[in-house]
């Protein structure tokens, strides 16, 4: 009895256990058939949001370098810090410490944050100091958020700025060739789903959801060196002649290729503000007219017509004519002259008889062929044609002004590839900026009369021409000055643009160089006083920088031979 | 009899050792993984590095600063051009 009573009761307290696992065991399987069958969507989803993520896979944009390789443009990357604000309101005591990291108001943040509590993605701050991204690290606030993003630097500051131009914010071009060649420099951003650990490692890809394709680098025809040079020289002489503004343009002859184009008024790049009047690449997209350069082309429609010869005498007294009730003058009397003396004097009668022999056709032709009143093609946004009417239009008086360079205007990146077509025997071609375009050579002219009309330009820099100050020790200079009157409402103001255009080595021609001063104001206003002496030591050092010899190079060679013991002793001395 | 009793045994030991497999490669896939990821923001330090180094460079290249340190600092001058001798290379 006593034994079966012990023995009932384990057996009734096994049952009663036995009851309570099976209960138990049926509300697990019932709890997991619920998560599993029920709920597993939104668990699932949650799982996966906790650690599947989709990475943006960065891109860095392509450097810009000049034709040696060295940058004009480089991104490196920076922390910009953004926020979660319901993350962060949570706990609202570490607004201040992060507002004093910032430097910014606690208060006012707070206020920024709780009208954007409903979003998930708010930038606090772009473009940290490295210093401040660190203490911003280290304070590991949640909610708080570094991303890296990349800025821009253009170590040539104003220099380069038009060429180049500037990205926004974001890393889209915005003027000049980063506005160009934005798609290529940019690339585009890839996208990623990653599975990330607790501590924000990846620690597995699950797919490339997009390939992330990087931005090129740019390689420009510029020439760091000479775009210094010029742009100094260029700033100097506007300074000297109070000039509103100024370009210079350096084009290679053999190539097409842009070795320098500066402008003033510039700007720094670095910290692109509201000032828009440097912001223009004027050598590209200003227009003006372009005066007595333009004699190069006319007398190049006279000689190509055959109705002279370099050697053919032009009268031009008494120094003024009467065109349609017009009257041209040139600055003195110049008496019998030459067709190349038109060029030396810069002689608007002599320009003016010429032309009027010329069918109008036969001017326009020639002016055409050179490029004028059509864009060069060299891809720079905004780019202006400049104005040429068609012939067709012409009156008598303004075939006479076309002829030495009013009534129709032009770029003085357009005039340096005319020019560039006078220095190569009559090949015209499209200037580049960046390495590896294609612009074969057209021939535009036959090369006899080009080589005349060159040889024509090279009495400027004589004693007797207009552009002496154009000269460069050691070397023959061919060029042409320019000065033109402004067109504005009531007819032509007394202000005025001082150009000179030309190329060097006259023997070997390997560099046109075109220089344009806007509104000298301080007394001289020539092109042979204000533009003439900027090409010059523009070219000179053009030629010093890129090691072409003198014409006269066995001459100046044997010269500095026989003086060599002289040359020495006062090298000598002038070091002591 | 005994074959299946040998071949159910074998695949079950096999379908254990694969399980195994994938748990190890799996593991060892995370890894590299994280080694990957620690590479790439090395890879990223060093191309920011290099960016802020061209930079250096082309600051302290500037024509601009080394002319002024050419003229002020150092006393340098353009010669003459009668102070230059030409040397033939011919």
């Amino acid at each position: 009895m006593n034994n079966e009573s012990r023995n009932m009761a384990p057996i009734g307290r096994l049952y009663g256990f036995l009851l309570i696992f099976l209960l138990c065991s049926v509300a697990l399987i019932a709890r997991a058939v619920n998560l599993q069958v029920t709920e597993t969507e939104f668990l699932q989803g949650q799982g996966e949001a906790r650690f599947m993520r989709d990475l943006v896979v960065p891109t860095r944009r392509g450097n810009i370098v000049d034709r040696s390789g060295e940058p004009l443009a480089v991104s490196t990357p920076v922390d910009s810090v953004w926020v979660h604000p319901g993350e962060l309101l949570q706990s609202p005591e570490n607004i201040a410490p992060l507002a004093a990291v910032l430097k910014s108001d606690a208060e006012e943040m707070e206020r920024h944050l709780n009208q954007r509590s409903g979003k998930e993605f708010v930038w606090l701050r772009r473009r940290l100091h490295p210093d401040v991204a660190a203490a911003i690290e280290a304070l590991d606030l949640p909610g708080v958020y570094l991303q890296k993003e990349y800025r821009r630097f253009y170590p040539a500051g104003e220099v380069a700025a038009q060429v180049i131009g500037f990205t926004n914010i974001d890393e889209v071009g915005q003027e000049g060739l980063e506005l160009t060649y934005n798609d290529w420099l940019q690339g585009k951003p890839g996208l990623m789903r990653v599975i990330r650990d607790q501590r924000g490692r990846t620690v597995e890809y699950s797919e490339v959801l997009r390939e992330a394709e990087h931005g090129h680098d740019l390689a420009l025809t510029i020439d760091r060196r000479l775009q210094y040079l010029a742009y100094r020289e260029l700033k100097q002489t506007v300074l000297k002649h109070g000039a509103s503004s100024g370009s210079v343009v350096l084009l290679d002859i053999a190539t097409g290729e842009v070795l320098a184009m500066v402008n003033q008024p510039s700007y720094n790049p670095n910290q692109p503000g509201t000032d828009g009047e440097g912001l223009r690449n004027r050598a590209v997209t200003d227009v003006f007219e372009p005066g007595s350069v333009m004699k190069t082309f006319s007398i190049a429609a006279a000689l190509e017509a055959g109705i002279v010869v370099p050697t053919s005498p032009i009268e031009t007294s008494p120094g003024s004519i009467n065109v349609s009730g017009h009257t041209i003058s040139d600055h003195r009397n110049y008496g019998l002259i030459d067709v190349t003396g038109i060029i030396t004097k810069s002689s608007n009668v002599g320009a003016t008889k010429l032309a009027l022999q010329l069918q109008p056709e036969q001017l326009w032709s020639v002016y055409n062929r050179f490029g004028f009143g059509e864009v060069t093609g060299s891809g720079f946004p905004g780019e202006s044609a400049g104005v040429l009417r068609n012939y067709r239009h012409w009156r008598r008086v303004e075939q006479a002004t076309l002829s030495y360079g009013y009534g129709l205007s032009a770029t003085v990146l357009q005039l340096a590839e005319a020019f560039a077509a006078i220095a190569d025997e009559g090949r015209l071609r499209r200037p580049s900026l960046v390495q590896g375009a294609s612009n074969p050579a057209v021939s535009i002219i036959d090369p006899k009369y080009a080589r005349e009309v060159a040889a024509m330009l090279e009495t400027v820099t004589s004693e007797q021409g207009t552009g002496k100050s154009a000269r460069v020790g050691n070397y023959r200079v061919s060029g042409k000055t320019g000065t033109s009157r402004k067109a504005s409402a009531g007819g032509y103001a007394s202000r005025y643009v001082a150009t000179f255009a030309g190329f060097a080595p006259a023997s070997n021609p390997r560099i046109v160089a075109v220089v344009t001063i806007n509104d000298p104001s301080a007394g001289e206003y020539f092109g042979g006083l204000v533009a003439a002496p900027l090409f010059s030591t523009v070219m000179g050092g053009a030629l010093r920088l890129l090691d072409i010899p003198p014409d006269n190079y066995t001459e100046v060679v044997a010269q500095s031979e026989a003086n060599e013991p002289a040359s020495i002793g006062e090298i000598d001395g002038g070091a002591d | 009899m005994n074959t299946r009793l040998l071949i159910v045994v074998l695949t079950l030991g096999a379908v254990i050792a694969s399980a195994l497999g994938v748990v190890y490669t799996r593991h060892q896939s995370r890894q590299i993984a994280v080694h990957l990821g620690e590479l790439e923001i090395h890879r990223d330090d060093v191309i920011a590095e290099w960016s802020r180094l061209q930079l250096e460079q082309a600051w302290l290249g500037d024509a601009g600063n080394i002319e002024t340190t050419a003229r002020d600092q150092l006393g340098m001058a353009t010669p003459a051009s009668t102070r230059i001798l030409v040397i033939g290379h011919e």
